[in-house]
Formats: C-alpha cells, sequence, structure tokens
C-alpha cells in the first residue's frame, strides 16, 4: 500500500467530519440535498477511493482498480444533475476533497517538508482528475441526448402518410444528405411493409436543391423500395429542379416523375387498378332516367 | 484504440463462410447493433469472407470489439489470406453504384457498408482487409 | 444432400429459402429451378424470402440467374418478402437486381404471376379481373 493510501485510510474518519464541517454552504447546496444524502456521498466517495488506492499504488485512473471510483463518478455526476447541481457545483464538490486531505498530510507529515509536499502533489492530481470525470461525464450525457434528439427530429421531419389503400406520400423538406436518407429508407420501408402498399409517392416540393448526391439518395431510395415490391413516383419537380437535373446529365429515366402531387396521385391510383369517378345529384340523375326511360319507350 | 476480446475462424470453404457470418451475427447483437446495422455487417463480412476464399485461396477472420477514442464502442473484422494478392487495388475499389451486374470482388460495396475501410495487398505476398463498424 | 424444396402450386413454383445457404445449396437451387420448370411446364416461379436475414452478392446474383433462366424458359419470376434491412443493405452495396420482379408477399406475388405475359399466355387470366 502506498504511502498516501495508508495516511488516508488511517484517517478516513477525521477527514470525512473535516470534510462535512468545512464544506461551504454554496458547496453544501442544503436546498437541493439534504444532510444525510450528502453524509452518504461523501462516505461512500472516501470509501471507493480508499479501496482503489489499497489496490492500485501508481493512482492512474486508467487502471481497472479505479473502475469502480470512475463509475461512481459518473453515478455522481448524474444524480446531482438531476437533483438540480450545475456541473460547476458538482465538481466544485469533488474537489473539495482537497482541503481536509491536505490538512491531514500538513498534520502527519509536519517534520517531512519534502514528503508532505509530494503527498499533496499526488492528491491534488488525483482529485483533479476524479473532478474532470465528473465534468466529462456530464458532457457525454448531454451529447447522447442531442443525438437522440437529433434522430427523433429526423424521424419527425419525414414523416410517411397514407394516401389511400395501397398509397403513400413522402413529402420531404429541406435537403437529403446520406443521414436523412437512412432515416428516410427505413421509414418508408417500414410503413411499406405495415400498410402492404404498392406505390409510394415521394413528394420533394420542399427539397430546396436537387444536385447528383441528393438524385443519388432519391435513387437509392426508390430502389430499396422496389426490392420490396413497391414503386415509387416522384412529384412536386419544380422548374428550376427539372434544369438542374438536365444540366447535371443526371440520369432518372427509370423514376417516373410528376410536377404536381396530384397527378401523381392519380397516377398512382390508376397503377392500383382505381379511378376517381364524379358522382351526379339525385334530381338530376331521376330527370335523367327518366328522360331515358320515355326515349327507350317511344 | 483499445481491443476487448476477440475470435479467429478460419475460412477454408464455403460452409466456412456461413458460419463466419453466423458468428458476426453472434458479436453484432452482443453488441447491440441496430437491426440495419447488423445487417450491413455481416452481409460485408460474408462479400469479404468469399473473397477471401475464392479470390486469397483460404485463410481466415478476426472478429473483436473495439473501443473507440471517444468512448464509442464498435465491431473490427479482419480478412487475411496468403493468396496471390490484388495487382492493381485501385481498379479493384472502383465499383459503378447503381450497376448491380457483375460484382467482381465485391469490395467496393462492402466499402460503403462499414465506416471504415483499409486493405494491404501485394502480389504473391496476400491481402489483409480491416474494417469497422461503429455502433 | 440436402436441397431447397421446390412445390408445385398449379402452373406455378413456390421456393421458400430458409436456411442460410451456402454456394453449392445455391447452385443446386439454380440447376433444381430450372429443371423443374421444364418437367412441370410451370409459367410462373415465386421465390420467398422472407425469412432471410442476409442476401448478399451471392444470393443476389442467384436470384437474378434464376429470374434470367426461367424466362428463357417461358417462365416469370417474382421475388417476395425481401425485409427492409436487406432491401436497404443490397443498394447500398449497389445491387438493384433489374431484371427480378419484386413483391411484398406471396399474396401479391401470386397477382403479379397471374397478370403476367407467360401465364396470359398459358390462358390463366385471373377471373376476378378488377374493372
Amino acid at each position: 500500500m502506498s504511502k498516501l493510501a495508508e495516511l488516508i485510510s488511517r484517517n478516513e474518519g477525521q477527514i470525512h467530519t473535516d470534510w462535512m464541517a468545512h464544506m461551504s454552504k454554496s458547496v453544501r447546496r442544503s436546498d437541493l440535498m439534504d444532510e444525510s444524502e450528502l453524509d452518504e456521498q461523501t462516505r461512500g466517495l472516501l470509501d471507493a477511493l480508499i479501496l482503489a488506492m489499497k489496490a492500485d499504488d501508481s493512482l492512474e485512473l486508467s487502471q481497472s482498480a479505479w473502475t469502480p471510483v470512475k463509475d461512481l463518478m459518473s453515478g455522481i455526476s448524474a444524480s446531482r444533475a438531476r437533483l438540480g447541481f450545475t456541473p460547476e457545483e458538482t465538481a466544485t464538490f469533488v474537489l473539495s476533497l482537497k482541503q481536509p486531505i491536505f490538512v491531514m498530510l500538513r498534520r502527519e507529515l509536519s517534520k517531512v517538508p519534502d514528503e508532505q509536499f509530494n503527498e499533496i502533489w499526488k492528491t491534488t492530481q488525483l482529485i483533479d482528475a476524479l473532478a474532470m470525470q465528473t465534468t466529462q461525464a456530464y458532457i457525454s450525457t448531454r451529447e447522447e441526448l442531442i443525438l437522440r434528439q437529433q434522430h427523433e427530429v429526423l424521424e419527425l421531419s419525414t414523416p410517411v402518410v397514407k394516401l389511400w389503400e395501397g398509397i403513400l406520400a413522402l413529402p420531404i423538406i429541406g435537403t437529403l444528405d446520406s443521414a436523412r436518407t437512412q432515416v428516410v429508407m427505413e421509414s418508408l420501408l417500414q410503413t411499406v411493409v405495415a400498410t402492404n402498399s404498392k406505390v409510394a409517392i415521394i413528394d420533394i416540393t420542399g427539397v430546396p436543391t436537387v444536385d447528383t448526391l441528393v438524385a443519388q439518395h432519391l435513387l437509392k431510395t426508390i430502389t430499396a423500395a422496389r426490392l420490396m415490391g413497391a414503386e415509387c413516383i416522384i412529384s412536386g419537380v419544380r422548374p428550376q429542379i427539372a434544369q438542374t437535373i438536365v444540366h447535371l446529365g443526371i440520369n432518372l429515366e427509370q423514376v417516373i416523375t410528376k410536377a404536381r402531387l396530384s397527378d401523381a396521385f392519380a397516377l398512382a391510383l390508376q397503377r392500383s387498378g382505381r379511378k376517381v369517378v364524379r358522382i351526379v345529384a339525385g334530381a338530376e340523375s331521376h330527370a335523367l332516367s327518366a328522360a331515358e326511360g320515355r326515349k327507350e319507350s317511344s | 484504440m483499445t481491443v476487448t476480446k476477440a475470435e479467429v475462424l478460419p475460412i477454408r470453404n464455403s460452409t466456412d463462410v456461413v458460419l463466419a457470418r453466423q458468428a458476426v451475427r453472434r458479436w453484432a447483437i452482443e453488441a447491440k447493433f441496430t437491426l440495419v446495422d447488423q445487417t450491413k455487417l455481416i452481409t460485408a463480412a460474408s462479400e469479404l469472407a468469399r473473397n477471401t476464399l475464392d479470390h486469397g485461396h483460404g485463410g481466415q477472420m478476426t472478429v473483436e470489439t473495439v473501443v473507440g477514442n471517444n468512448g464509442r464502442t464498435g465491431l473490427k473484422l479482419v480478412f487475411e489470406d496468403n493468396g496471390p494478392g490484388i495487382p492493381d487495388l485501385q481498379a479493384a475499389l472502383k465499383d459503378g453504384f447503381t450497376t448491380g451486374g457483375g460484382m467482381g470482388l465485391g469490395l467496393g460495396g462492402s466499402k460503403r457498408l462499414v465506416n471504415e475501410f483499409s486493405i494491404e495487398s501485394a502480389v504473391g505476398k496476400g491481402t489483409k482487409v480491416t474494417v469497422i463498424r461503429w455502433k | 444432400m440436402e436441397r431447397i424444396p421446390i412445390l408445385r402450386m398449379g402452373p406455378f413454383l413456390l421456393i421458400t429459402i430458409q436456411v442460410d445457404m451456402h454456394d453449392r445449396l445455391a447452385m443446386q437451387l439454380q440447376e433444381d429451378v430450372t429443371q423443374r420448370i421444364s418437367e412441370w411446364g410451370a409459367t410462373g416461379v415465386l421465390i420467398d424470402i422472407s425469412s432471410l436475414e442476409i442476401v448478399d452478392s451471392f444470393i443476389g446474383r442467384m436470384l437474378a440467374n434464376i429470374a434470367a433462366m426461367s424466362r428463357v424458359l417461358g417462365a416469370e419470376t417474382v421475388v417476395v418478402g425481401m425485409q427492409p434491412a436487406v432491401a436497404i443493405t443490397l443498394v447500398e452495396l449497389g445491387m438493384s437486381l433489374p431484371g427480378v420482379r419484386t413483391a411484398l408477399n406471396v399474396e401479391s406475388g401470386m397477382e403479379l404471376l397471374y397478370e403476367s405475359p407467360a401465364a396470359m399466355q398459358a390462358g390463366l387470366a385471373n377471373d376476378s379481373d378488377e374493372s
């Protein structure tokens, strides 16, 4: 066991008492965490720290002996964040452990200033690293949240709508990059399966520009749908888009494209063996058939 | 990058290619990959294992979990053989995106199914393909 | 040796692929299909791949080959039940299976077969023709 581990272990009780007693009001935040909880947390931290120090002299957090302590740091970061502590407050809390330990070291090693300096230096390095762990954990959690929300936004921004039995519509608003294309494809194909659809209308009225990359993404989506037996019609092709497509030499010959969604829908209906018929009003048809009846009988 | 566990499988015949696929599936499921990511990785493994068999005259596949520098986990597959090697790597990696016809070495396609792809090959010395798919 | 079973459904052949195929099995299937088409005078082939979680370029080529060979023998082929993840992967791989007709499930696939030129020629028009 290292000198530091032995010293801290021997003085654990005193260190803990000092820590709790001298913690500043701003670190304590008794409005967010009550005394008994704080007591538990500080004891737990000290215990874990001592255990790890006894198992590994190097004080290198990358060693496996420090995993429980690192996990504890992540836990503290998460629970405190939930309670309303800022990441700064949580880090400051961990850093506040330095004072009681320094006080102990000054007392224990008063006769040997060089040794005292070395142990203080090791302590400060260790506790700084632990405080960093809480900050890192906080940042990772936020990044995960952002990623999740980004994904949700992607999914929400490309809804798949059932227009009619077996006919889907997929209005795309905004640019179509490769990440979005993956989401679009998954969403479309899953809906094709769920609704047993044979036609999907991809409306690109809301897509600002169609360059070679966007065209490739569209073609990928169309091909994937085709592999599952669903045919795609592209609608909402604006005049500028048509010009760009031709200028760039993009080959859309295999793809059915329509300028208007209504035309695409009419085609989709036709492809699924349906058509829209106008129902003639009651009085009119009665007069008509009456007239027809008269014609026939004469 | 740190490696955490690994499995080595021989690729000597077409049954081994099937076993390789099944092994990669087990690893991908354990690593909790999404269904689409699983499918892409297993399909890439199938392509590359087949290459090792058909062009490399047999070799082996190594599967291992890896942890990236930013903490994300992934699966790394390495395909090695002592076959004739690939004379023109540039040509082998190219393939038309929408052709779907003769695939040649299937390297270009496999590349698109993974996040990282590297290949070492020399005539007479064999080939080594390394791919990584992050979660 | 083990083979993928080919069932006869009237004028059509139904093949359900449920195993992770190794190469020899795939080659054998190609042979068997052409054999059966000739033997039974089938005008349609339905290949159900709804159980396949992986379709790589080899299997993709097999499906394309079966479609091409069947066409030469006067039969139409429809591949049904491709899983979404498989479709997305095939597309990324660069395979679009141009000569292969597809449908969502066996029922839709059968409809396609009944409407196909080959079936028409054999006088197999579906009675419930839509108006």
